[in-house]
Parts: C-alpha cells; structure tokens; sequence
C-alpha cells in the first residue's frame, strides 16, 4: 500500500516536472498535477463511497433475506454467531439468486455494511463451510477492507488522470517550448514512465488487494477456531466452477472468490499473480489447512510447490 | 532546553492519556462482551423447555436424561461469580449434547418441523455462546496482557486497573470435539 502511494507521489512528480515545469529554479514550487489529480480522483471516488454499497447491492439484484424460508434462517444464525465472534454490529444481509456460489460485503461504516451471499452458495455449502466464508466476509469488514480499497480506487483514478493530462499535453504545440532545456536522459524515461503508468498501477491495485484476501482468510480462522470449514467451501467452490456474470471488473474484488473467474486464477506462478485480484484457490486452500496442522492432499500438494507457498507467506 | 523539557512533558502526557483511555475502553467492551454472554445463555434458557417439551412424547425411555438437562439449566441460572458458571454452563452444554446425540435414534424427532427449527435455534444459540465467550477471553486476554508488559504495567498499576477473568473451559469438555448439532443433508 506504501507502495502505490509513493508511485502515485512520484508520477504525479513526473507529471509535474515535464509538462508544469515544476521544479524548474525560479518558479513557486507548487505540484499542481499532484493535486488536481488526486482532488479529482477523490471528488468521483468519495461520492460513489457515500452513496455507498447500496448502489453496488442494488446493482448486483440482491435482495433481502426471507426468514421463513430454513435456508435463509440458518444464514442469518451464522451472520449472528460471526458479528458475535468479532465483537461488530450485526450487519444487514443480502442474498442474491444466482447459481454461482459467492459472497461479498459492502459498506463503509458500522451503519451501513452489509454481507452478501448467493443463494448458489447457501445451496452448496453445510453449516461449518458457511460460517467460514461469513467469517472471511465479517473479516473484509473488521479490517477496513472497503475503505482500504477505495483509497486505492482514489489513487488509481488520479493515476489514470494524471497518464490522461501528459498524453494530450505531449501533442499539444506548448509543449515543444517546454521541452527545451530539459535533459533528455531524464525525460524520456519518465515520459515512457508515465505513459505506462495506468497498467503500473492496475498491478499494484491487484497486489494490494490479493494481500487483503490471505489477511481475511487468517482472520476468518481466528474467529472461526476453524480453519477446516473455510478451506472445506473453498475446495468445493472450486470443484463447482461457475462464472458469476452479474459482477463486474469494477466490483470484483469485493467477492469471496474472483467472481470474473479466468483461466489464469487457477494457474499458479508469477505471471498469472500478477493479473488478479484474488490469490489462487490452491493457494489459500493449503494455507488454511497448514494453519489447522491438519496433513492433507491440500498440503502434499502445497509441499510440491513449496517454493510458491513460501513466497505467499513472505511476500504478503 | 526549555523547549526539549516541554516537548518530553507533551509526548510523556499524550502517553498517559492514549494508554489509559486504551484500558478503560478495553474494560468497558470486556463488560459488553460478558453481558453480550448473558443474553445468548438467557435465549438458551428460554428454549430449553420448549425443547424437553417437544420432544418428551416421542422419547419415552430418555426421560433420565430430559431431568438433567432441567436440573442443569435451573443449575445454572443459580450460579454466581465467573467460575462457578463457567463450570455450571459446562454441564447444561454436556447434558444438551447428550439429549441431541439420543434424538439420532429417533428418526421421526427428524421428521417434525417443530424439532428441527427447535435444533437449528439451539444449534445456533450454543455457537453463539461459544463466540461470545471466545470473544471475551480475547478482549480479557488483550487487557491482563497490557496491563503486565511494559511500559504500560507502570500506569496500569498506578491507576488501579486490575486484571479480568477468563472463561476457563473444564478439561472435559475440552477433550471432547465439538458437537455438530445440524442433522445430515
């Protein structure tokens, strides 16, 4: 997360140096691009943050639980008992009738969260497996996930502002008389910089946002005492391979697993991390029974790939 | 030098104020989370007669064990103090257990409605007991541990803030896996 703040600070500089003349010795040293863009950002991020997650819910279909229907009951046991084990508010909850089994949660404010979960996953998964993903979602919540990822969605957008503003200033005429008396050396490579900047920053996006996701599976199993039951939902939602169409890349990665669901999710390496927004099931899966002790294929498996499971670990 | 006097008085008095707000509101949610307790264990009160009632006309022969999950919970809304029950409420636990794992040999107790609403409800109730207390030993353990490390322990003691029970769980029942209540789909 420092990470993406210093590298937003330092293309906005970049920015400012090559189209504001910024840092030149005689003008008021003032990053305008910094500024604008991040005010920007923040002004079209913050409003979309307010309105809140009942634009998100609304725009996924779900709806409100029914309790007379057994199902949704045992849902709203489960939520109770996770709101208990986290010492949090009871959240509202939401079910959405879709096939595909997952969940996600919303909100900004003890007020306002909510949990959401396909009718799909109350279909598939017992008791043990539902308190699991619950408590990764109840762990999204207690940790700040949300806020966490609108402040990356804040940067991201200023990232894209400031990549925007540098193209159309590059061809414009002004910019020629800028460009005398620059060093060339130092130029170029920030131009290419800042042209790539976006893509850059869309990584990082998805690194930040994969870290979220192991430290919610370790709290999930902080609450539960169980890592079992979370690991158990994950082996079956990735036996019932399904896409959830209804999300898009925009709300991806506020889900339980990457709703969107590509072939590069399931491979596991250095590539395939970089471009998503969730760690691989198989991945999260021998994590969570290494945390329980338990020996399992899960783990044999993950002795294979030893040198992946370390990096995990290293690396978040 | 003046200055550098005050400065350490500042950061010295920003101290004092962030860590004894820290304890007092770790005590306070210690407080909520125990009376948090109070309101699962009352529900579980509250529904275990309704369960000895439904399920008394189908098992006939168990009517021992019925007696003791009653003298157990009147047991149990008798006890004072932390420890005692703790010790109480484990024993109300062990005799539901029983009482849940006899209603396996009665396949029409599966059939009703009523006795599986009735177990979902205490299913429910007996997790939520669990988290809570979970919950509440890890607030206790949160602040006995800052109350003993340093530099903390300095004020904790000058203020008076004395360290808080835990829920201790008996060895029996800790030995014991935990119950699934909720019948096989």
């Amino acid at each position: 997360m420092l990470v993406f703040i210093l590298f937003f600070l330092f293309i906005g500089g970049a920015v400012d140096y090559v189209h504001f003349d910024s840092f030149a010795p005689g003008r008021p040293f003032f990053p305008l691009a910094t500024v604008a863009s991040l005010g920007f950002a923040a002004f079209a991020t913050l409003t979309a943050y307010y309105g809140g997650g009942d634009i998100i819910l609304s725009s996924l279909g779900a709806e409100k639980l029914n309790l007379q229907i057994p199902e949704h009951r045992e849902l709203h046991n489960v939520v109770t008992e996770m709101a208990l084990a986290s010492g949090s508010v009871m959240p509202r909850i939401f079910v959405i009738f879709d096939p595909a089994p997952n969940a996600c949660a919303t909100g900004t404010n003890e007020k306002n969260f909510a949990i959401c979960v396909t009718s799909g996953l109350l279909a598939l998964m017992d008791r043990e497996e539902t308190q699991g993903v619950i408590a990764h979602e109840m762990a999204h919540i207690r940790n700040e996930d949300v806020l966490l990822m609108t402040l990356v969605s804040i940067l991201l957008g200023g990232i894209a502002i400031l990549a925007d503003w540098s193209r159309r200033g590059f061809y414009s005429s002004r910019s020629g008389r800028r460009l005398s008396g620059k060093n060339p050396l130092v130029f170029i490579p920030l131009a290419l910089l800042i042209a790539f900047s976006p893509l850059i920053a869309r990584l990082l996006a998805m690194a930040v946002s994969r870290q979220r996701e192991y430290l919610a599976d370790a709290t999930a199993a902080e609450y539960t005492r169980n890592p079992r039951g979370l690991a158990h939902a994950l082996e079956k939602i990735r036996d019932a391979a399904m896409p959830f169409y209804k999300a898009t890349r925009g709300t991806a990665h506020l889900f339980f697993i990457n709703p969107l669901r590509r072939s590069v999710d399931d491979r596991d390496g250095r590539l395939a991390d970089l471009l998503s927004s969730h760690p691989p099931i198989e991945r999260r899966i021998a994590l969570l029974y290494r945390m329980a002790g338990l020996p399992s294929a899960a783990v044999d498996r993950a002795k294979l790939e030893g040198a992946n499971i370390g990096r995990a670990e290293t690396g978040s | 030098m003046i200055f550098i006097i005050w400065a350490i008085i500042f950061v010295l008095g920003i101290w004092i104020i962030s860590t004894y707000n820290g304890l007092t509101a770790l005590r306070l949610r210690i407080q909520n989370a125990w009376r948090q307790i109070d309101v699962q264990l009352k529900r579980r009160y509250d529904l275990i007669p309704n369960l000895v009632e439904t399920v008394k006309g189908y098992m006939q022969y168990e009517q021992d064990t019925l007696q003791k999950v009653i003298e157990a919970r009147s047991q149990a809304m008798a006890a004072k103090g932390v420890k005692e029950s703790a010790e109480a409420q484990t024993a109300l636990t062990q005799s539901l257990g029983k009482v849940f794992a006899l209603m396996e040999n009665y396949p029409e107790l599966k059939a009703s409605k009523n006795v599986l609403d009735l177990q979902e409800e205490l299913t429910t109730t007996e997790n939520q007991i669990a988290f809570a207390r979970q919950y509440y030993n890890d607030l206790v353990t949160q602040y006995n541990t800052k109350q003993q490390v340093f530099p903390s322990n300095l004020l904790a003691g000058l203020f008076g803030f004395k360290p808080s029970e835990l829920f201790e769980i008996a060895e029996a029942e800790k030995a014991l896996p935990r119950v699934n209540l909720s019948l096989s789909r």
